[in-house]
């Protein structure tokens, strides 16, 4: 329990990706099993109980501390099993400390009764606060310490040196606690069996164009074009009567997609988007993420949040195998399933014919009417090209439409993390607006931490410190007036209204695009431009 | 029947002895003060006469100047002062180099003021040392069950493990420049680590201080003279606000720790961008604070500082009188932000 209470520790403090993948690679490398396996287990979220509730914990604790000296601990700490694990008082020695694979495989085993009996015990045994929360968390379902699934498993990936698609591929044939999996990687044993039905297959991604290099060496006719939905990325599969809906990560969500499960007749595994699609029209990304992240539907979500499948590839065809075909015979294939299966739920990706770069260029800053209107831009693929896992250099471009840009003002600061912790490096920037006496006003209309060269990041630290009102913690507001102040070209995807937002829009993927020290504040954008570029958005 | 408030009783200045004429620590310039420790806030400088232990004594002469104070007295641990009429005893409060309680005896009343203390050992000064006592005065900066100090040990040993785990980082710890620094120095001495600690400017005389005084911290150096690449794998030692400041640019991507023990709450860690907190305290914790209220069983107990509330409801559960004085002027550790 030590060392996995000492591993959740660090993660929740840590921000550096590369430094939570030492932790946990090494932290599995020097566990023996099964603890390393349940550990994983819980660190990419395939373990849940529900044996401890908040209730219980706060009822055992005050069962053995004055109540109103337990109310002052909490307040002051405001997480309950932070402060549970501080102010229990251990009985070291009372019971044996517990093994995490003990402590999982007694919780999966017994009732609720036991198990908070079972738990009161452990935590007498359990000698450090640390290890006291570290079990607290485990029970209590979500660890919180900032790791994704696909992180951890690259972890995996990096302590046997095997390619992360193919821990994606097996992992859903494998269970916790993985002994089979580590003997593997520790190549004491043969690699497991992936080959179960309706298993996730790692994806192919595309590379980024680069505009001013790639199209002069490209020849369009080896090109399919067609356009880039703004949806989730999914994987479709059914197979041997299995049907799962998978994320472009592996994470299996078809628990959350219960009409497009329904949906799937014919057995093959169909790569595409995730889209809500009402009368056969593409709705905002913003009706997409009403049903995103939900452990249970109903039926009035179903029905207001229809979900829907764009089919742009087939990896599966019955009981073939179609990922080594080139993607114009995959593309006639799926064109034929997609046909198939008739059903308002999956639809087909349409290719967008053109002849020449420039036409594809003319489309791309105007496309035709209809669902392309409020696409991301466009995807190139090589007609030839196999379906490869990862992101190989050449076959598949994905071709963004161009940035929406804003000049915004620099309002408050907050200092990073990690390498950044001396320098202030988040932004929160804000646009021009009236307030009710008709004053001309700031409010604050996205954060951006990136987008700058560290040349930058220097000069607006130091412009930070220079013109600081006031600080609040980590954070300082920054003088922004109408003739002294910073100003930002912010790029960012779409708009989306939002109430959790004083400015009532929230900016999809914001990201400095330009430093503008030539600018006054003053000439700053307005928030109208803002409602304008979202009217617009909505009115199409 | 003399009451204890005839003998000590909290003014804006800090406790002022009324038959003595004196205060202690107290946070204004006044004619007469007893020092208990060397820490800032409660060794000002520019009052009339000091009674102090020679090692504060010598801490403030090197924080202020030796004319700090117009005249100055040392008194040993244990040596008797009288100050008209009042005894006045120092004994060691196990806080940093020097500190001492001040024990305070009039008319045969005893009344205990502890200054900052702990009860756990500490390389670099004697260990507290319990004073029967009619009121004992203590100090309640962690006075919450939720500070829980773990064993030092166990701090420095995860310390060191996260160095061998990321030998191409250096470990930038953030310590208060006055006892903690010397203190987590030694603590990784007696873990073995024998490399050269490198240090911030703000430490080097207080670490000659403690040299002086015989605490041997081994191989140290200043943190400007090695280049970038030197402090791969390194330990670099600062006062905490040099974290944050841009003075720690010049080392190859640390992790930042912090020694206190506010760093037993994740929350305050994060909001620090701490990577690493050790919770390695000079102030006595909850079970400290309870533990030694009970082994002396005052006939009353005042709180000067921190928490208060906690432990004079734990004691009134304890059928102990308790009373918060809520002086103010002294802050908290590692409380410079």
């Amino acid at each position: 329990m030590r060392a996995f209470a000492e591993l959740l520790d660090r993660l929740a403090l840590t921000s550096a990706r590369n430094t939570k993948l030492t932790m946990v690679r090494d932290y599995l490398r020097d566990t023996p099993d099964p603890d390393r396996g349940w550990a994983l287990a819980a660190l990419t979220g395939d373990l849940t109980f529900d044996a401890a509730k908040p209730a219980f914990i706060r009822k055992a604790v005050e069962a053995r501390m004055d109540a109103q000296l337990f109310r002052w601990s909490y307040d002051y700490v405001g997480d309950l099993a932070e402060a549970v694990s501080l102010v229990w008082p251990s009985r070291p020695g009372a019971n044996r400390e517990p093994q995490l694979s003990e402590v999982i495989d007694a919780l999966r085993s017994t009732s609720r009764a036991d198990a908070q009996r079972l738990i009161e015990g452990w935590l007498d045994a359990l000698p450090q606060a640390r290890e006291r929360w570290a079990l607290l968390k485990l029970m209590t379902g979500a660890l919180r310490v900032g790791l994704t699934a696909r992180l951890a498993k690259r972890a995996v990936a990096d302590l046997g040196g095997v390619d992360p698609a193919e821990i994606e591929e097996l992992w859903h044939a494998l269970a916790p606690p993985y002994a089979d999996l580590f003997a593997w990687l520790e190549g004491r044993s043969e690699k497991p069996d992936a080959a179960h039905p309706a298993r996730f297959r790692p994806v192919m991604l595309a590379q980024a164009i680069d505009e001013a290099v790639d199209f002069a060496k490209l020849d369009p006719a080896h090109y399919a074009a067609e356009w880039k939905w703004d949806g989730i990325r999914v994987q479709a599969a059914h197979e041997g009567g299995q049907r799962r809906l998978y994320t472009r990560t592996g994470d299996d969500i078809s628990r959350t997609f219960p009409d497009i499960l329904a949906a799937l007749g014919g057995e093959g595994v169909i790569d595409g988007e995730l889209l809500v699609i009402r009368d056969g029209e593409v709705a905002p990304f913003a009706d997409l993420q009403q049903r995103l992240n939900r452990k249970t539907v109903d039926a009035r979500l179903l029905a207001a949040f229809p979900a829907a499948i764009r089919a742009y590839d087939l990896l599966q065809d019955g009981a073939e195998d179609t990922r080594s075909l080139p993607f114009a015979k995959r593309r006639a294939r799926l064109e034929t399933f997609v046909a198939r299966e008739a059903s308002p739920r999956i639809d087909l990706s349409p290719v967008q014919p053109f002849e020449t770069w420039a036409e594809l260029a003319t489309l791309r800053a105007d496309p035709p009417a209809g669902d392309p209107q409020i696409a991301e831009g466009l995807m190139l693929k090589r007609w030839d090209s196999a379906y490869e896992a990862g992101r190989p250099k050449g076959p598949w471009f994905k071709w963004k439409r161009d940035p929406f840009l804003v000049d915004a003002v620099l309002m408050y600061a907050q200092r990073g993390h990690g390498k950044r912790s001396s320098y202030y490096s988040d932004y929160t920037f804000g646009v021009w607006t009236q307030d009710a006496a008709g004053q001309r006003m700031l409010t604050p209309v996205g954060k951006a931490y990136f987008g700058f060269t560290d040349e930058e990041l220097l000069r607006i630290d130091k412009f930070v410190r220079d013109n600081t009102l006031e600080r609040f913690g980590p954070v300082r507001s920054v003088r922004a007036e109408p003739h002294h102040g910073l100003v930002f070209e912010v790029a960012f995807e779409g708009l989306q209204r939002s109430t959790r937002h004083k400015s009532g829009v929230a900016m999809r993927f914001p990201r400095i695009n330009r430093l503008r020290w030539d600018k006054a504040p003053g000439e700053a954008d307005e928030l109208v431009a803002l409602e304008r570029m979202l009217a617009k958005a909505e009115g199409r | 029947m003399i009451r204890p408030q005839d003998l000590l009783c909290p003014k804006p200045e800090g406790l002022y002895c009324p038959p003595g004429d004196f205060y202690i620590d107290p946070v204004r310039p006044v004619a007469r003060a007893v020092i208990t420790h060397g820490h800032a806030d409660h060794a000002r400088a520019g009052h009339g006469a000091v009674l102090a232990t020679p090692q504060t004594l010598d801490i403030m002469g090197e924080r202020y100047g030796l004319d700090f104070a117009q005249s100055m007295q040392a008194a040993a641990y244990g040596e008797r002062v009288a100050r008209d009429g009042v005894e006045v005893t120092l004994v060691p409060a196990g806080h940093v180099l020097g500190s001492a309680q001040a024990v305070v005896r009039w008319k045969g009343l005893t009344m205990v003021v502890s200054g900052d203390y702990k009860r756990r050992r500490d390389p670099t000064c004697p260990p507290f040392e319990p004073v029967p006592c009619d009121v004992f005065i203590s100090e309640a900066t962690f006075g919450l069950p939720v500070f829980r100090h773990p064993p030092d040990g166990d701090e420095i040993a995860r310390l060191l493990r996260s160095v061998v785990q990321f030998p191409e980082r250096c470990h930038l710890i953030g310590a208060y420049a006055l006892g903690k620094a010397q203190r987590i120095i030694r603590l990784l001495r007696e873990a073995g680590w024998d490399q050269t600690i490198y240090v911030h400017g703000a430490l080097e005389r207080l670490n000659g201080l403690y040299e002086r005084h015989g605490i041997d911290l081994g191989p140290l150096a200043p943190a400007t003279t090695a280049t970038k690449a030197d402090f791969a794998g390194a330990v670099i030692i600062a006062p905490p606000s040099a974290l944050q400041d841009r003075w720690s640019r010049r080392f190859p991507d640390p992790v930042g720790a912090f020694a206190s023990g506010w760093m037993q709450i994740r929350a305050r860690a994060r909001q620090r961008g701490v990577e690493l907190p050790l919770v390695i305290s000079d102030h006595a914790d909850w079970d400290e604070l309870t533990a030694t209220v009970e082994e002396l069983r005052p006939g009353e107990l005042w709180i000067t500082h921190g928490r208060e509330e906690a432990l004079a409801r734990w004691a009134t559960l304890h059928d102990i009188p308790a009373r918060a004085l809520a002086l103010v002027g002294y802050e908290d550790e590692g409380g410079d932000d």
